[in-house]
Parts: C-alpha cells; structure tokens; sequence
C-alpha cells in the first residue's frame, strides 16, 4: 500500500513540475494580472489617469450612479444603462440570430455523407479561425456608405441618397452575428453529430409529425449543443471591443468599448477595473450555467 | 411511405437556409479578396485588375515593420507557449487523477474563460507598473502577453494526441532498459510530434490574429499587422487594407490546410 501511495505521490509531484512552467506563464500573464485590477478597483482615480492610493468604492458604485456636479447627490448614470442594455439587448440578439441560421447549417452538415460532411465542416471552420477583424472589415465594406449594398442599390435607380447603415447598432448586430456564427454552428454541430438518426424514423413510424419530431425528439437531445453555442457566442458579444468599435463608431458602445474609455478619455481607472471585474464575474456565472448543463447532458439516457 | 423521397433527416427549408448562411459567410471576404486586386482607389466601385495596392503595401514602411514585428511576436510566442504545453500536456495526461489536476486544466484553459478586454485592461495596468519599475520598454511585453493566450491553443491539440496514444509501446521501451530520457526523445516524441506542429499552428494563427490584447499592450510605434489595420480603418480606407487582408487570409487559409491534413484521423 505504502509503495502504491509513494508512485501515486511522485506522478502528482512530476504532474506538477511538468506544468510549473506553462502554469508560471500564465499566472504571469493571465491570472495573475487580474488581481491588480481587483485591487485598483477599490482605489482612487488619478488626477491624469492612472490611481491614488486610497480605498474608495466609488469606482463600483459608478457602474451604475453619478454624481450630479452641482449638488453632490447620487443619481442612476442614464448614460451607463443605456451602454449595458445595448450590450446586452445586442448580445441576445446576436445568440437568437445565429441560433436561428446555425442550428439548420449545423443539421445541414451532420446530414451530408462522411466525405462531402468533411468538406462543409472545413469551410465553417476556416472563418472561425480567420482574423476577426478582417471579417468585421469585410462586412463593414458591405455595409458602408460608399459600400457594396448602397453602391449596387443606387446603381440599379432604387435609391437616391445612400442608406446609413454603418455607425448603428444595426451594423454592430449584423457584424456580430456574422463573425461569431461558426461559434455557434460548431457545437451545434457536434451534437447533432451524436445524435442517432434511428430515432427519427421511429418517432415518424409513431406517426410523430416533422414538428413534434423537431420538439420532443431533436431539441432534447441536441439541447448540451445549444446551451455551448449560445455560451460560446453569447459571452464574446458581451465583451465585444473589435466590432463595435468598427461598426458602431463612437456613439454605439458596448461595455467593451467603455472600459477601454476610462483608461484612455475616461481617465477614470477605478471605474474602468470595476466595469472589467464586474463583466469578469457575468462571464462565470455563464459559464457556470454552461458547465451544469454540459454534466447534465453527458449523462447517457438510452 | 407513400412519399418515396421521403427522408427522416430531411427538415423543409433547413438546407436552403444552410446555403445561405454559406454564402452570406464568403461573398463579405471574397469581395474583400477582389477588391485587393482593383486598380481604383475605392473599396467599392470595380475599375480593372492591378496589383497596384499590393505594391503599395509591399512599399509602405509601417506595413513592413508591423509585418515583421507581428512575425517575432508570433514566432516567440509560438515556440514559448507550444514548448511549455507539450511539458504541461505530458504531465497532466495518460495518468490517474491526481491533487489539483482541476485547477491546472482551468489554469490553463483560463485565457479562453475571461473576456479579452478585460485581460486586455489587466496587462495594461501590470505592465505599466513593470515598465515604470524597470524602464524596459521592449517587445518583451508583447510577447509574454501573446505567450499567456496561445497556451491554451497550443495545449489542446497536443493533448488529443497524446490521449490517443496508449502506453504500451513507451512500457516495451522500459522493458528494453530504455533509460527516460531515451523512452521520451526516441518513442513519445516522435509519436506526439504531429500533435506540436498542430499546437505551434494554432498558437501561430492565434498569435497573429490578435488585436486587442496587443493594442492595449503596446507601447507607441510598437504596431502589429492587425493593429496597424485597425489604425487605418478609422481613416478613408483604401484597397491597400485589402491586400494586406488578403495577404494574412492567405497565410491562415495555408496554416489551417496544413493543421487539417496533420491531425486528420486516419483509418
């Protein structure tokens, strides 16, 4: 026992010391970091950015309250909630779009023979892994005033003045939606992947219609595949920076675009760590959400 | 049935939709590609082939520094984060579970976890904090930013190979009197070495890609590629972003091929 116990004990030691390194690189670069914002969220701004040394919880409490410049009372920062309910109102909608295309071009592909399946699977995955912002460049050319939509409509003399569509949150839905749409397609179609055909042809030898089949025999059981997808696209739209910025100009925020704000005009450093903290920990709870479902899905039920 | 083109995988409208989607993906970035190649200024209106705008980048000074600076970054970065992966990769798979083993993974998986904007911030302030304590200024923070994230993606892959691999032949090896180091370079190793060049792919793409960690890391004249772009897009863009687009679409579409054919399953 005692010899099983020291070689179980000596593979955790070498388990560690062969992870030491990458696990230094991140907690220099990664992990560790995220603590200094912690702490500089509960200090006070610097006059020209940066901080004072001083505990304050003003940096929190200006998430959601300003302080009227006259008086000195506390008021709810319209201005701020205005910021989160686009990131979030524009979050949602980019999940439900590409939830609406992906979950038909995931089925699309699970369902083609093996060989041409490869093939579709690979031209899904090459915009996942091409430069976002070449992609939300490309769209923004669509989109423009000058762009391919406005060009091609005045030319065929179905508009006079182009339609302003770029700098809207129009823009930044549509941009959104076009670059995390692999996020979504990918684990959908991981699970549709699993999904044993046979039990559609039973549910239509019951005499189960193609709705009732895609409710209570389909949706089911892809469901782990759905709450990925729109975890893995939802939690990147919340903290969109790239796009927004691209296509929303500089009226359209998103929370992304207003942290980086306090560190540059903002000059407000306690606020911008707390905007940061405060999205750091929507992103967990999501991701939480997501865990409890994936266990759950993976336990095989027939 | 009395449809005989019935199909229990078929759903109406679903197939359509696919295409669609399809092509809504390319025709953006396809028209981005031609649009490299037009002999006019404009990004929109179609004036005859010429290479006009890849001379252009070709000739432009801050292209080829952020060219070659987006070049040292991802190679270092890379080589760091593939080599401290495949140690990290052999220690924490093909054994029993052990203490801390979660914490690893989720150590290790982090950057994929937080949102990019607010690791962004965080580098920003630590860094300063570094810079101001030591005076260094150099690419050196670059790099380390860029190691953190590909880790992760150097991870992955080499992970799935070596979970595919069973023990069997590095035990005939220590059988063999193979001492350690002799099992490792000459029967692990070149088992698992499709599994790095995966990784160090991946870790590349990823580490060429990135735009808001570096612009928030950077110090001034310190642009990459992709910052560099992003400079340019909030001025009247011209083809030349497209050919330079086009130029790293190019360089991913090559690596991808390359990562596909590597870890293909065979059989």
């Amino acid at each position: 026992m005692s010899m099983e116990s020291e070689a179980r004990s000596r593979q955790t030691r070498r388990a560690w010391a062969l992870s030491a390194p990458a696990l230094f690189l991140l907690f220099l670069a990664a992990a560790g970091p995220l603590m200094i914002v912690l702490v500089y969220s509960f200090l006070l701004p610097g006059k020209y950015g940066n901080v004072e040394w001083g505990f304050s919880l003003d940096g929190w409490r200006g998430i959601l309250y300003t302080r009227d410049i006259f008086d000195g009372t506390l008021k709810l920062a319209d201005a701020h909630l205005t910021i989160f309910w686009r990131s979030v109102k524009l979050s949602l909608l980019t999940t439900i779009i590409t939830f609406a295309v992906g979950f038909p071009t995931a089925w699309f592909i699970a369902t083609r023979a093996p060989k041409a399946r490869a093939l579709w699977l690979f031209l899904i995955t090459i915009p996942f892994w091409t430069n976002l912002l070449i992609r939300t460049f490309a769209i923004n050319e669509v989109l423009r005033n000058e762009g391919i939509i406005n060009t091609v409509l005045t030319r065929a003399g179905l508009i006079d003045a182009p339609i302003r569509m770029i700098n809207t949150d129009f823009a930044v839905l549509v941009g959104m939606a076009y670059v995390y749409l692999p996020l979504m397609v990918l684990p959908l179609f991981a699970a549709i992947d699993r999904f044993d055909m046979r039990l559609l042809e039973a549910g239509y030898d019951l005499y189960a219609s193609r709705l009732a089949v895609l409710r209570r025999v389909i949706l089911p059981i892809v469901k782990p595949g759905i709450v990925a997808g729109s975890i893995l696209v939802f939690v990147p739209s919340l903290g969109a920076y790239v796009t927004p910025r691209v296509l929303g100009g500089g009226k359209n925020m998103m929370i992304g675009n207003f942290i980086e704000l306090q560190f540059g005009q903002g000059r407000n450093w306690p606020l911008g760590a707390a905007l940061s903290m405060a999205l750091l920990m929507i992103v967990m709870v999501a991701l939480l959400v997501y865990v409890r479902a994936a266990t759950k899905g993976s336990n095989p039920h027939g | 049935m009395a449809d005989r083109n019935f199909s229990a995988t078929r759903i109406p409208g679903f197939a359509a939709i696919a295409i669609a989607a399809f092509v809504i993906l390319y025709l953006p970035i396809f028209t981005l590609v031609i649009y490299a190649f037009n002999a006019g200024q404009s990004i929109a209106v179609w004036e005859g082939v010429s290479l006009h705008w890849f001379a252009r980048a070709w000739d432009n000074e801050a292209v080829k520094s952020a060219t070659l600076r987006s070049l040292v970054i991802a190679v270092s970065a890379s080589a760091i984060a593939t080599s401290v992966a495949t140690m990290a990769a052999l220690g924490t798979t093909r054994r029993p579970n052990f203490r801390g083993q979660t914490f690893i993974y989720v150590m290790i998986n982090q950057p994929l976890m937080v949102p990019e904007i607010v690791t962004a911030v965080a580098l920003l302030i630590f860094f300063g904090v570094v810079k101001q304590a030591t005076g260094y200024q150099g690419l050196g923070y670059l790099i380390l930013a860029h190691t953190a994230f590909c880790i992760p993606f150097a991870y992955l892959p080499i992970r799935a190979r070596l979970e595919g691999m069973d023990l069997s032949l590095e035990t005939a090896a220590a059988d063999l009197y193979a001492s350690d180091w002799q099992t490792f370079r000459y029967v692990t190793l070149p088992l698992l070495f499709p599994g790095i060049i995966a990784g160090a792919m991946l870790a590349f793409v990823i580490s060429l890609d990135d735009v808001v960690i570096t612009e928030f890391v950077k110090a001034g004249g310190q642009d990459t590629l992709p910052t560099y772009m992003l400079g340019q897009m909030r001025r009247a863009i011209t083809p030349e972003v497209n050919a330079i687009s086009t130029g790293l679409l190019a360089l991913t579409v090559v690596l991808l091929t390359a990562f596909f054919l590597l870890t293909r399953k065979k059989g």
